[in-house]
């Protein structure tokens, strides 16, 4: 259990990051390492080259924003899972990043991990590429060919695959503030506690009184990328609906069954937890 | 006098050490040595394969690597299988590997070649550059598999049987057919494994100038290594020592030796005249080191009106994995003590020991104990069941009462001696199992329960546990001439806190201070005869040689000091190391006495001048007598003439979720009797542990091998060891203190107990909650959810 030999950098500027990335095909980065360094260390990942971005400056912000489009939670890639899991204000602007942060393995590994660098190692037994799909967030990356925004709908190729072209960075990640009158939940089912679920669900949910106008599920561990359904024409059954769409398969674990069990089990629970919230953030939003 | 420790919750004085980081486990040895090379070792892919060339002409290119072992570079001994530890007349196709695979591997895991260089990275880089040449086979993977003997393990054992055995006490198949009710049960018992924080390891040093090697292993047995290396490399056993360091825990995996790498790094160390290490990673410890548990039982069973057993016949397949270093102590230890506290009128027990493309299966914690009592405590609550009787009710009638004691089960036990149970008071356990869980007030809280829409369920399990086997072991006191007591005992320690427990006993016996005692275990160059720790042994065998070489020690230092003193030696008292004439101002330090213990020429320092020549002894005669020894010392042997049994029943309240079929604990209780409790808070701690990794075997644990003989899990990712937050909050535990009348203590051994009736208890509970029979182990909520489904099926077609 230790790695093949590799090349190792560690750039103190971002635009130093990005030539040696550029430069080096074999190169990957690493900032918390909690999924690199155990594949390093089991030899099935074997890159010529680690990047270490951990000295790269401007990089661990956690900060909200409350005006125009712009309204939501910007994570910068070096913030800590722990780091953005503690702060109030992100979670008082999407609720649902702390909600499903907290089920983000255990504090020795949040205190280390990234949120950024689990949304680009895009595992879909992840919480956060499934929330930042919901949401309908985005990625920030660089490369030295420029910027640019990958909108969360465009960044999961594939099981562990995301669509950042080689010699990207993904710089921050951006979660949409919760509008008001919406409300979100989050459910999950592991074996142990802080495990990868065997399924979870988020829900989001937008109100106009007392009616659902728009109503969209996540799921996680049932399909090989993060699957978002919107249910909201099909709220009388919504777990048919979504289980329409996902595909759950047996491992060691859990059956395909139990699995698709598990979604008809959660999916109504979480998309009333949701509606409950909504409503209640409705009744905060206008005091009567 | 000093209050006594022993029964008392000393605190473990070895925790500061282990909690701030300050334990040596081998890892940890000749870390700064520059002359250190690591070695790291090519295992097979395959389950089953020959061997048709292995090319490592491209590792010795790779720089810092220094050699390259495969089966055609060992010679002599080394070169023959690894030894068949514990023989046995029934073993009549036991087999062993070799130290590096020869020919054919049969299992993923198996040692094939060790390469040793500068560092464990360059070593693994030069492992993959190894090239074989594999003929695979089909592989024989289950119980199922190795059965139907479509396909061999070993082409000369043509039925994948290693052994087969048949024990009976009476006519169980005439009695059964006898009996006015009658059951049969079908029941399966997964593979787990002992997986302790820290996994295999070796360092090996060859001193030329003295001819002389040093092994440090973490091992449960250092004389055990000690031999072994001793025989496989041609060495004088004089010139070998075997130190066992800090071990991060055993729980049985350990006391396998010699394992490949505990022979072929001294021989590496030899070679190359350079200490070598080798640790063993992570997943190498998965499939490389030993696993345990999987049996599939057939029982048939007779039984009176009253749930009394009439006659008890059961027919079992053990999954011994490819080869049978430690002989059938598993399968043994199940056919024996699956009976547990209950006397059936006629017992017969057939078992075959097979063989499949799988890691080797040895004692893991409970040593098939857990598979016995699954078994028999399944019976019990079907019998219950059928004759809608309370599950205790069944129990009561069929226990060994206490006026039964010695009691004779007429089958021959693990240790090749009867089953004889020393003493116990099952009764009297029940009763407090009863009271500790809320036994009978169980059905108003299900119907408290029910009434939220919760589904909860109830169970127990009742076990004896054969402890303390022999054959013996030493213990070796020395009183210094500072007051401290340094003992040797040869069995290691992984963790249980005998610097502690073992020191109690010493302060006690010898009246010293617990403080000046210090104890240490698993060297060769201080006690070179020893067994090891296991099967729950070191309190009652160690425990009991330290005893007794501590009265020895004593009773020489109260004939030397009573000469000093000029009294006699009934008028002396040791205190706090301290003689003293009873009810006198007359007194002689310990240390003084060791001083005048030995006949000095040569004074060393101040005190010792008391001893030299000219200042001690008749003149007239030899300074040391001919029937003694210079020095206060004390060394003495236990061996007891067969094992202890403990005992203890265990309660549990689940939860079980009606949606998610998710299991929950809600109350754990333990009633446990070891006899004489040296130290309480040391015994509940092993049953916290026990208890902790029963959960795990019942709840969460598997080795999820697929057809192909591959293990899927193998990580702490998947292999689902129980995290502090899925074991119970709190384990409700009352002792009994039946003495053993076999040693001079009175203890039994409480190490392996914890875990003992966990399958059993969480079925049994489990089973109450949902209404249906539970009848394999361990049970996830996908097995539970796609249970309620068969049921649901079942009940609406009946």
């Amino acid at each position: 259990m230790k790695p093949a030999p590799f090349a190792y950098l560690r750039p103190a500027t971002l635009e130093e990051a990005l030539a040696a990335l550029a430069g080096e095909q074999g190169a990957k980065v690493l900032a918390g390492g909690q999924s690199l360094v155990p594949l390093l260390s089991m030899r099935l990942a074997a890159p010529s080259m680690l990047i270490d971005i951990n000295a790269l400056p401007d990089l661990g912000h956690v900060t909200t924003s409350h005006e125009g489009d712009a309204t939501g939670v910007r994570v910068g890639a070096l913030a800590r899972h722990a780091h953005v899991l503690a702060s109030d204000e992100a979670a008082e602007v999407q609720p649902l990043v702390r909600m499903a942060l907290s089920h983000v393995a255990h504090p020795t590994i949040r205190n280390r991990g990234t949120t950024v660098g689990s949304l680009v190692h895009a595992d879909a037994a992840a919480e956060m590429p499934m929330v930042l799909r919901l949401l309908e967030g985005s990625v920030d990356v660089a490369s030295v060919r420029g910027r640019r925004t990958i909108p969360a709908a465009e960044l999961f190729a594939g099981p562990l695959e995301s669509t950042l072209a080689h010699d990207e960075i993904a710089v921050e990640a951006f979660f949409p503030a919760l509008a008001p009158g919406a409300g979100v939940a989050f459910e999950e089912i592991a074996r142990r506690h802080g495990d990868y679920a065997l399924v979870g669900v988020a829900a989001h949910v937008e109100t106009d009184g007392d009616t659902v106008t728009r109503a969209r599920l996540g799921y996680l561990s049932v399909s090989d990328v993060p699957v978002v359904v919107d249910v909201t024409a099909a709220l009388d059954d919504p777990a048919s609906a979504a289980l329409a769409e996902l595909e759950p398969v047996d491992d060691i674990h859990a059956t395909a069954d139990y699995r698709a069990h598990l979604v008809r089990v959660l999916t109504p629970r979480v998309l009333a937890a949701a509606t409950d919230h909504a409503r209640s953030r409705a009744g905060e939003a206008i005091p009567s | 006098m000093t209050t006594k420790l022993f029964g008392t919750k000393v605190p473990r004085v070895e925790d500061q050490r282990f909690l701030r980081g300050q334990g040596r486990y081998v890892d940890d040895l000749l870390h700064d040595d520059p002359r250190l090379l690591h070695a790291a070792v090519l295992r097979s892919p395959h389950a089953h394969a020959r061997i048709v060339d292995i090319d490592v002409a491209d590792v010795l290119d790779v720089d810092g690597v220094l050699a390259v072992w495969t089966y055609d570079d060992l010679t002599g001994p080394m070169a023959e299988p690894l030894p068949l530890l514990i023989p046995h007349p029934a073993l009549t196709h036991g087999r062993t590997q070799y130290a590096l695979a020869k020919d054919e591997v049969n299992y993923v895991g198996e040692a094939i070649a060790f390469v040793v260089a500068v560092d464990r990275y360059v070593a693994e880089d030069a492992v993959a550059r190894i090239r074989v040449d594999y003929e695979q086979l089909k592989p024989v993977v289950g119980i199922a598999a190795a059965r139907a003997a479509q396909r061999t393990v070993h082409d000369d054992v043509p039925d994948n049987v290693g052994a087969r055995l048949e024990q009976e006490n009476g006519d169980a198949r005439a009695a059964i057919a006898a009996a006015p009710h009658a059951l049969v049960l079908d029941l399966d018992i997964e593979r787990s494994a002992c997986t302790p924080m820290e996994g295999r390891g070796t360092v090996a040093r060859w001193d030329p100038d003295t001819s002389r090697l040093t092994v440090w292993s973490s091992t449960q047995t250092s004389t055990g290594v000690r031999g072994c290396v001793a025989a496989k490399l041609g060495l004088d056993l004089a010139k070998v020592d075997v130190i066992t360091p800090d071990v991060g825990g055993g729980f049985g995996v350990k006391v396998v030796h010699p394992w490949p790498e505990e022979l072929l790094v001294p021989l590496a160390a030899m070679t190359l005249g350079r200490p070598v290490k080798f640790t063993e990673d992570r997943r190498e410890h998965f499939i490389s080191s030993a696993h345990e548990r999987a049996q599939q039982h057939h029982v048939e069973v007779g039984f009176d009106d009253e749930g009394r057993l009439l006659g008890l016949d059961v027919e079992f397949w053990h999954d011994h994995g490819a080869y049978t270093p430690y002989g059938l102590i598993v399968p043994i230890i199940t056919s024996t003590q699956l009976l547990g506290p209950y006397k059936p009128q006629n017992y017969r027990v057939v078992f075959s020991s097979l063989y499949t493309n799988t890691v080797i299966v040895t004692p893991y914690r409970g040593a098939g104990r857990p598979q016995g009592c699954f078994v028999m405590e399944r019976t019990m609550d079907a019998i219950a069941a059928y004759l809608g009787k309370d599950r205790t009710e069944v129990r009561s009638a069929n226990f060994i009462q206490p006026d039964e004691f010695p009691y004779e089960h007429g089958l021959v036990f693990q240790d090749g001696r009867e089953l004889t149970y020393d003493s116990g008071d099952y009764p009297a356990s029940l009763a407090k199992l009863k009271e500790l869980v809320g036994w009978d007030e169980f059905e108003d809280f299900r119907a408290e329960m029910a009434a939220q829409g919760r589904k909860v369920g109830i169970g127990l399990a009742c076990y004896v546990e054969g402890t303390g086997v022999g054959p013996y072991e030493g213990a070796h006191v020395h009183i210094e001439t500072s007051g401290k007591v340094k003992v040797a005992t040869g069995l290691t320690t992984q963790g249980q806190g005998h610097q502690t427990a073992f020191a109690q006993i010493v302060a006690d016996t010898l009246g010293v201070r617990f403080e000046d005692v210090e104890i240490t275990t698993g060297d060769t160059r201080k006690m070179p005869y020893a067994v090891g720790t296991f099967a729950s042994r070191a309190a009652v065998m160690s425990g009991s040689a330290i005893h007794l070489a501590s009265l020895r020690a004593k009773e020489k230092a109260l004939r030397i000091a009573a000469e000093a003193l000029e009294a006699s030696e009934d008028d002396l008292e040791i205190v706090d190391g301290v003689v003293s004439v009873k009810g006198t101002d007359a007194k002689i330090d310990l240390g003084t006495v060791a001083v005048l213990s030995n006949p000095l020429r040569y004074a060393f320092d101040e005190a010792s001048k008391a001893a030299t020549q000219f200042s001690v002894g008749d003149p007239g005669k030899p300074p040391v007598d001919e029937d003694d020894e210079p020095g206060l010392e004390g060394k003495d042997f236990y061996s007891p003439p067969r094992s202890t049994f403990a005992s203890g029943m265990h309660a549990v309240i689940v939860e079980t979720d009606p949606d998610t079929a998710e299991i929950t604990i809600l109350k754990y209780a333990v009633v446990h009797d070891c006899g004489h409790l040296i130290n309480p808070m040391i015994v509940e701690g092993q049953i916290h542990g026990g208890v902790a990794q029963g959960v795990g075997g019942a709840l969460y644990e598997r080795m999820a091998y697929d057809e192909s003989g591959q293990l899927l899990n193998a990580s702490f990712m998947d292999f689902l060891m129980p995290y502090v937050t899925e074991v119970p909050t709190s384990i409700e535990i009352d002792h009994l203190e039946t003495p053993s009348p076999l040693n001079p203590l009175g203890i039994k051994g409480a190490g392996e107990a914890g875990v003992i009736p966990s399958a059993a208890v969480f079925a049994a509970a489990i089973e109450d909650a949902e209404g249906f029979p539970i009848t394999a182990m361990p049970i996830s909520p996908s097995e539970l959810y796609a249970l309620r489904l068969e049921h649901a099926d079942n009940s609406f077609a009946g």
